[in-house]
């Protein structure tokens, strides 16, 4: 509905501009099902029903963007006609923008997965049953996800399908759980009552007496979900041309070649396997796979429109300049011979509230959380007590790094700030030789 | 707009235990200046409504920008039906809590001349600061200021005959200037590079907030910062100023004092508590220096308003007082609760959603340290060695509110009771159920400052709500201090 809504509102706001506009219209929209578990109960559910449209007016080279919740209905074209005369009034007040670019080669693409859900109720019947008896908590999400974009050149974009993401814990006592996160476009409640039972059994660790450790330098193997922590601080502005020119950028020492990554290290933003859309704001279709680092070395940044005509590239991202679809190369260590190759350290399932404690030095403190344990000789002997790490993420990756698993994992991002996210990232394991706990 | 969809609620005449409609319309600009040039303009129009539905002891929610009568009804079946499928699996029963059914207007600060927004000669404004701190020095890299409008409406109906308006503007101004050499970075920041400098009010903020004359100062702070050494590592007394205080109060006391996270909500997402429901009315959180009042009758802070989004008044309450904790942040949903297991704890009006399409759950809103008695030169007097903190740039805490590090843009050091040079990255790290008792010196009312953050993070699915703390300057004693990289 909302892809025939999108090319009506674009026909009609064609008709509408004045000699000399130009516009680009980007939405995202959503039907989402959200249901929170608590104590392996509903704590919240309910339904969501919401689409933005971004509309740039665009007069040679100014430019001014309203954003428009539409209802789907016949009222939006309304919406429009009110927005046309206060962004023509913007436009008399800013000043020519050098750095606008924006497409002008029209390539339209479809992409729509058919519909393959059952109804939010029958996925929530199913997790309850699975829970039952079980300290379950977390949140379902459930349902269709849409961008499209337009323009006056006749470019037309669409993808839409429908996903599901549920995002859950299960607790064993005070701060000590084991977490999990499934996201898929099919439902299976087989492997849901099988993911549950293979983490209640894990509970079992979390049960033995706790290893407090002093602060100081450990062994530690990183989950492919612990390293996701450590790698979504360098979409923090590490990505970014802009950021890097602004010398904002915490891999402002790699990228200068002052510092230097271990050569295992080779990471890709690979729109084409990924499950945001490959299309952007400003029209451009986004490369299927940019090198990002190889070799340990600085290899390419993102580079949005706007850092593209600043200063002379071609864009590869959108604007935001951030990695959607992160890709860390595999390694040679197999996972099952990890907590071996761990030999006595730390097992890291979870990270939580990573921020830079130096940035341009790319040091980062955060926090263990969930199942983190003390493993000796490759044996789990204990549950962590939370512990807080402050270290260079150019350490961990470089000297440090000893390995990295030949299994990777996609982790499908459970946010939902504004919208469900579709951001992922494929990762191995990694073991590193020290990593620096402070607190 | 609000007369329509107060005659399309009365036309649905719910039929459900409850049923409240919460509409919210936003409209937001954003101006900014990035290394001397405009940054495209951005604008947002936003309106919606929450349709919320108790029924056989269920509760269900429907959001929908389709405004129509029909649009309404079909968010609200929905909501009945979520309401419907899941009494009975729920984790609590609502048949056990009366919402209440509210009447009356809130207008902000500054929301009822909410139509002057002089976009022209606030981008020349912008521009002017930009150019002051970039000067001609190519040490400077970086450089932006920017300005963020929101006004918001709101009306609240039930369908017990409960109807409230509210009117909000929030304005927030920036600025920052990066500084680079021989391999070095400093960023400073006016209020900080998070929205710091954000309240409720008019024009008149930008003036309060400096903006004007805060290019040149800023960057001069950052150049200093530049060729500062490092902050020295080891225990000493720290005095924190306002823009990191509010930092501090909104990790270690806001969050732990949240009481859907006490009742387990948010563990598998914004985390727990390193508080109990026991604890309320004995627990020492701090010194008898310490005290915490929620205030969302503050008007000039970010999170005032005269309901919260389940219709209970807004009323300050005392949360910590002589450094002991007296009720969590809790709404009406979250006490009833409480008391089912037990505790029969006062809550304040605090369940709150960041917009149509979320719904509420228990949110800080305006949280403040009371002022003491202290001058500012009474309080560095007092300090043999320490370091003063201004200007947050880093924060990180454990998922029980425990265990934190907070980093810093700007350090002074203090010995002998005197202010002494500027140290460059800043860093402290504690754990809150110590830290707080630690507290040895209160500023008064000329240290005290109104900040924002306009960035809360929580929820599933997730949201982002703004929030206000005001506080004096104050000084700990024995903390774990330590600088950057060398």
């Amino acid at each position: 509905m909302m892809r025939a809504h999108l090319k009506t509102l674009a026909a009609a706001l064609s008709g509408l501009l004045r000699d000399g506009e130009g516009y680009t219209l980007w939405l995202e929209a959503e039907r989402s099902d959200f249901i929170r578990f608590n104590h392996g109960k509903v704590r919240q559910a309910g339904s969501v029903e919401q689409a933005y449209l971004d509309l740039r007016l665009i007069r040679g080279r100014r430019q001014a963007t309203q954003q428009l919740s539409l209802s789907g209905g016949a009222d939006d074209l309304a919406l429009l006609e009110t927005a046309l005369p206060a962004l023509r009034e913007a436009l008399e007040q800013v000043e020519d923008d050098p750095f606008l670019l924006l497409n002008e080669q029209a390539q339209s693409s479809e992409r729509v997965a058919a519909a393959a859900l059952p109804p939010a109720e029958t996925m929530v019947a199913d997790i309850l049953a699975a829970a039952d008896g079980h300290e379950l908590v977390g949140i379902l999400a459930s349902g269709e996800i849409s961008f499209g974009f337009a323009n006056h050149l006749g470019q037309f974009n669409w993808q839409q399908g429908e996903s599901w993401n549920f995002d859950w814990s299960l607790y064993s006592h005070g701060d000590k759980a084991v977490k999990r996160s499934r996201a898929g476009s099919a439902w299976d409640a087989r492997a849901l009552r099988a993911d549950i039972a293979e983490a209640a059994e894990q509970l079992a660790l979390l049960k033995l007496p706790l290893k407090t450790l002093e602060p100081g330098e450990y062994r530690a193997y990183f989950t492919p979900t612990a390293l996701s922590g450590l790698l979504s601080m360098l979409n923090w502005g590490g990505l970014s041309e802009k950021e890097l020119r602004a010398k904002r950028s915490p891999l402002l020492k790699l990228a200068s070649g002052e510092a230097r990554l271990s050569p295992r290290v080779a990471l890709a933003e690979a729109g084409g396997e990924g499950l945001s859309p490959l299309f952007q704001g400003e029209g451009f279709i986004r490369p299927e796979r940019v090198e990002l680092i190889a070799g340990g070395e600085y290899r390419n940044s993102l580079i949005g429109p706007r850092s593209a005509r600043e200063f002379g590239l071609e864009p590869n991202a959108g604007d935001d300049e951030y990695a959607e679809s992160m890709q860390l190369a595999a390694g040679d260590l197999p996972r099952d011979e990890a907590l071996r190759a761990l030999g006595t350290g730390v097992y890291l399932s979870n990270l939580w509230y990573l921020n830079f404690s130096d940035r341009a030095a790319c040091r980062i403190t955060g926090m263990t959380r969930f199942a983190c344990f003390w493993v000796e000789d490759g044996r789990i002997v204990a549950p962590l007590g939370v512990m807080r790490f402050d270290d260079s993420l150019l350490r961990l990756l470089g000297d440090e790094l000893e390995a990295l698993t030949v299994e990777r994992e996609l982790l499908v991002d459970a946010g939902s700030y504004g919208g469900r996210a579709t951001q992922s990232k494929l990762l191995p394991g990694a073991l590193v030789r020290s990593l620096r706990f402070s607190l | 707009m609000l007369d329509t969809i107060r005659r399309r609620f009365l036309a649905l005449q719910p039929s459900a235990d409850f049923c409240s409609l919460r509409y919210v319309e936003e409209d937001r600009e954003q101006l900014r200046v990035r290394q001397g040039r405009q940054q495209p303009l951005s604008r947002r129009h936003d309106r919606g409504a929450m349709l919320t539905v108790l029924d056989g002891g269920g509760y269900g929610y429907a959001a929908t920008a389709d405004l129509s009568e029909a649009g309404l009804r079909a968010a609200f079946e929905r909501a009945r039906s979520w309401a419907r499928a899941t009494a009975g699996h729920g984790v609590f029963d609502y048949r056990g809590i009366a919402l209440p059914h509210p009447g009356g207007r809130y207008q902000g600060q500054g929301s009822v001349e909410a139509e002057a927004w002089p976009r022209a000669a606030l981008l020349d404004l912008l521009l002017s600061e930009s150019a002051a701190a970039k000067g001609d020095d190519a040490r400077i890299v970086d450089w932006s200021a920017g300005l963020v409008r929101q006004d918001i409406r709101q009306l609240y109906l039930t369908s017990g005959g409960g109807e409230t308006e509210q009117q909000l503007r929030a304005v927030t101004p920036s600025l920052a200037v990066t500084v680079f050499a021989d391999g070095r970075v400093q960023t400073r920041s006016l209020g900080g590079q998070y929205g710091g400098l954000g309240r409720q009010g008019g024009m008149e903020l930008i003036a309060e907030a400096g903006l004007k004359g805060a290019g040149r100062r800023v960057a001069d702070q950052a150049l200093q910062l530049l060729y500062a050494p490092n902050c020295p590592s080891g225990a000493m007394d720290l005095l924190l100023m306002p823009e990191q205080m509010m930092l501090q109060i909104h990790e270690s006391i806001g969050h732990p004092l949240e009481l859907d996270r006490i009742l387990g909500d948010e563990r598998n997402y914004a985390g727990t508590s390193f508080v109990t429901p026991d604890m309320f009315g004995s627990y020492r959180y701090g010194s008898e220096l310490l005290n915490v009042t929620f205030d969302p009758l503050q008007r000039k802070e970010l999170a005032s308003y005269g309901w919260d989004d389940d219709g209970k008044a807004a009323a300050k309450a005392w949360l910590i007082r002589d450094g002991v904790l007296e009720r969590p942040l809790g709404g009406d949903i979250s006490t009833a609760r409480a008391r089912l297991n037990g505790f029969a704890l006062d809550g304040v009006a605090n369940s709150r959603a960041c917009n149509w399409n979320r719904p509420a759950i228990d949110r800080m809103a305006n949280l403040n340290v009371e002022p003491g008695d202290k001058t500012f030169e009474q309080l560095v007097a007092g300090i043999e060695r320490g370091v003063l903190m201004q200007t947050n740039v880093s924060w990180s805490i454990d998922d029980s509110r425990n265990k934190f590090q907070f980093g810093c843009e700007w350090g002074q050091l203090i010995e002998d009771g005197e202010l002494k040079g500027v140290v460059r990255n800043p860093n402290y790290r504690g754990v809150s159920a110590s830290f707080w008792r630690s507290l040895k010196a209160v500023g008064d009312a000329s240290t005290f400052a109104v900040l924002g953050v306009p960035h809360c993070g929580k929820g599933e699915p997730n949201q982002v709500v703004r929030v206000g703390h005001a506080s004096p300057a104050c000084v700990f004693g024995d903390v774990d201090v330590f600088g950057g990289a060398a």
